[in-house]
């Protein structure tokens, strides 16, 4: 299985590629086991079992993202989202030199200041999420600019779902 | 000089090439019957120079644009008298024409001159108003909106609002971002101004009660902080910089303070009255949810103010000294930005209507609610200073546009823009000269 295993191999170096500051570390270059260039020796036979090892699932692995999205007429955390939060909360907890800014957006629809108000509350359930888990005050400030700065344009629910959002800026 | 496009949807498609003006405008619902009315081209003393203005060209389009006037082109009319005494009113009634308005301007110094008008019942045979009014180069398009006021007025037994502002905010393509303007002009579009541009949002301009100010909430370096700029010098004054939220400003009747809305750091808008000189904000209200979008009612003694407070958005009356807050609307799920008019008998505000975001009137007495706009996303309604007609934000494609319409809905004009996405905007109160 050839092109199996080339696939495989694809897959591993787009996810390593894809951690950030926090990523599992880069493997062994000399550990071959999963590389492609085995594919020729593969016959069957071939070699034994090895010792092998658990693997724990490790929520800060994987590419930590800047954006909260949220769903209409809610600032509810959706539940993908908490472990997101969570890595932000931890970074932040570890290293008081880190600040962040929280920019609320609501969806164009209705009145303006009224979005700023639902953005805004948005930005303070992240805040409040940070702040649990150990991030200080004086790390985070929160802005929101309700409608005023979207972030896909038009006027139907694909572009409003990409609007309603939180993005977390570091600003040191 | 800026060419004031005045004409019917047709008209305005086929010159929309050629226009200069940033906002143009074209009725798109007019009263049923619109009354024939005449306005002779002024007279005009001089042969060695031309009129700065030509001032019953204005006039006749100020009541075109009313809806309410239906001017007979100037090639149709079988006598042009300047002088009230030269008038034929026979002449006047085989064309139909009901009214008649004629005038002249005269020299009468290096930079001044005098307009004078007079207008006439064609059937009554009758001077209705007669006026004379010194003018400059500078402000002689202010005279002449001045006396289609007075014109209007006679004619209507409405207060004409002609010699007033609009306020609004653009936004347009500028790099990775946009750059946003906020813009004061003649109600009719001309002689727009900018009176502030950032790459950063400018939102929620409002007038002072003198049109001398105009505060607005400005996101410069990532936070919102209220500003109160004076028009004519360009100065101004960044009178809130709170933690959090700093939005939502109006202008007290008297002038001397804003109701505008405050977040702090964690979060919880509330109303508060902010002194301009002093800078002390008096909590008005208190409670965990958005409250916001504060307005004053006429005699300065309560804010009507949007609040999600028994779940989705209505809207709220409170006084001043924050006693007893209220519910002031019942009807549909989402009801935001209340405005109340000058003369107190009617609340605009923003209204669900089936999905719809629609500008809606609640008429205070009898207590029922009025939709006037039939777009879906309509936003920001302003009341004109004679509670007659309303200033909103429309969408045309993907971009805002400014709508009017009478507060009986029969009446509607579009302001189409040249410029990006326009929003936002607010009627100046009267202006005095």
């Amino acid at each position: 299985m050839p092109q199996y295993k080339f696939i495989v191999a694809s897959l591993l170096t787009l996810f390593l590629a894809g951690c950030g500051s926090q990523s599992i570390p880069d493997p062994d270059p000399a550990d071959t086991a999963y590389g492609s260039e085995g594919a020729d020796t593969d016959s069957y036979g071939d070699g034994g079992l090895g010792a092998g090892e658990a693997i724990d699932y490790d929520p800060t692995a994987g590419e930590l993202t800047n954006i909260i999205y949220f769903d209409f007429d809610s600032s509810e955390l959706r539940p993908e989202d908490t472990d997101v939060v969570a890595r932000h909360a931890m970074q932040l907890a570890g290293n008081s030199g880190l600040s962040v800014r929280l920019e609320g957006h609501a969806d164009e629809r209705g009145s303006r200041e009224y979005n700023i108000g639902l953005g805004e509350r948005r930005s303070q359930t992240v805040r409040r999420m940070l702040l649990i888990q150990g991030a200080s005050a004086a790390q985070i400030s929160t802005v929101s600019f309700g409608e005023e700065r979207p972030a896909a344009l038009g006027s139907d629910e694909s572009a409003y779902a990409q609007n309603r959002r939180v993005e977390i800026k570091y600003t040191n | 000089m800026l060419k004031n496009i005045v004409s019917t949807l047709l008209i305005a498609a086929l010159l929309l090439g050629t226009v200069r003006a940033e906002l143009d405008i074209e009725i798109t619902q007019g009263a049923g019957k619109r009354t024939p009315v005449a306005v002779v081209p002024f007279g005009w003393d001089s042969t060695t120079s031309d009129m700065p203005l030509d001032v019953a060209e204005v006039i006749s389009n100020d009541l075109t644009r009313s809806g309410r006037f239906a001017p007979i082109a100037v090639d149709d009319m079988l006598q042009k008298p300047v002088d009230g005494a030269d008038v034929d009113f026979d002449d006047w009634s085989i064309l139909g024409v009901e009214a008649v308005v004629v005038g002249r301007v005269t020299q009468t110094g290096d930079n001044s001159y005098s307009v004078q008008f007079q207008l006439f019942d064609v059937f009554g045979r009758d001077q209705l108003v007669g006026y004379r009014m010194p003018a400059s180069r500078g402000t002689m398009r202010r005279v002449a909106h001045r006396a289609a006021d007075m014109i209007y007025e006679k004619l209507t037994g409405i207060k004409g609002v002609f010699d007033t502002k609009v306020a609004y905010v653009t936004a347009q393509p500028r790099g990775d971002g946009k750059l946003y303007s906020l813009i004061v002009s003649d109600q009719d579009g001309e002689n727009e101004f900018t009176i502030m541009e950032s790459t950063d949002p400018i939102m929620s301009p409002a007038w002072s009660p003198d049109s001398r100010r105009l505060a607005y909430v400005s996101f410069e370096n990532n936070k919102s902080s209220i500003f109160v700029q004076t028009l004519r010098t360009g100065n101004r004054i960044q009178v809130s910089s709170k933690p959090g939220i700093n939005g939502a400003p109006a202008f007290s009747p008297d002038g001397r303070q804003l109701v505008i809305t405050l977040g702090g750091i964690d979060g919880n808008l509330d109303i508060y009255v902010l002194d301009i000189n002093s800078r002390e904000a008096k909590r008005v209200t208190t409670h965990r949810a958005i409250d916001t979008e504060g307005s004053w009612s006429p005699d300065g003694r309560h804010i009507y103010f949007t609040s999600d407070r028994s779940g989705g958005p209505q809207i709220y009356r409170v006084s001043v000294t924050g006693s007893s807050p209220e519910r002031v609307t019942f009807e549909g799920s989402y009801n935001a930005r209340p405005r109340l008019s000058p003369d107190g008998s009617r609340l605009a505000m923003v209204h669900n209507d089936r999905g719809n975001f629609r500008i809606a009137v609640l008429d205070m007495r009898r207590n029922d609610l009025l939709v006037l706009s039939t777009g879906g996303q309509d936003e920001s309604p302003s009341f004109a200073p004679n509670s007659d007609t309303l200033i909103y934000a429309t969408r045309q494609g993907r971009d805002g546009v400014l709508e009017t319409v009478s507060a009986d809905g029969l009446i509607r004009q579009r302001l189409a823009s040249g410029q990006g996405d326009v929003r936002e905007p607010v009627w100046s109160p009267f202006q005095r000269f």
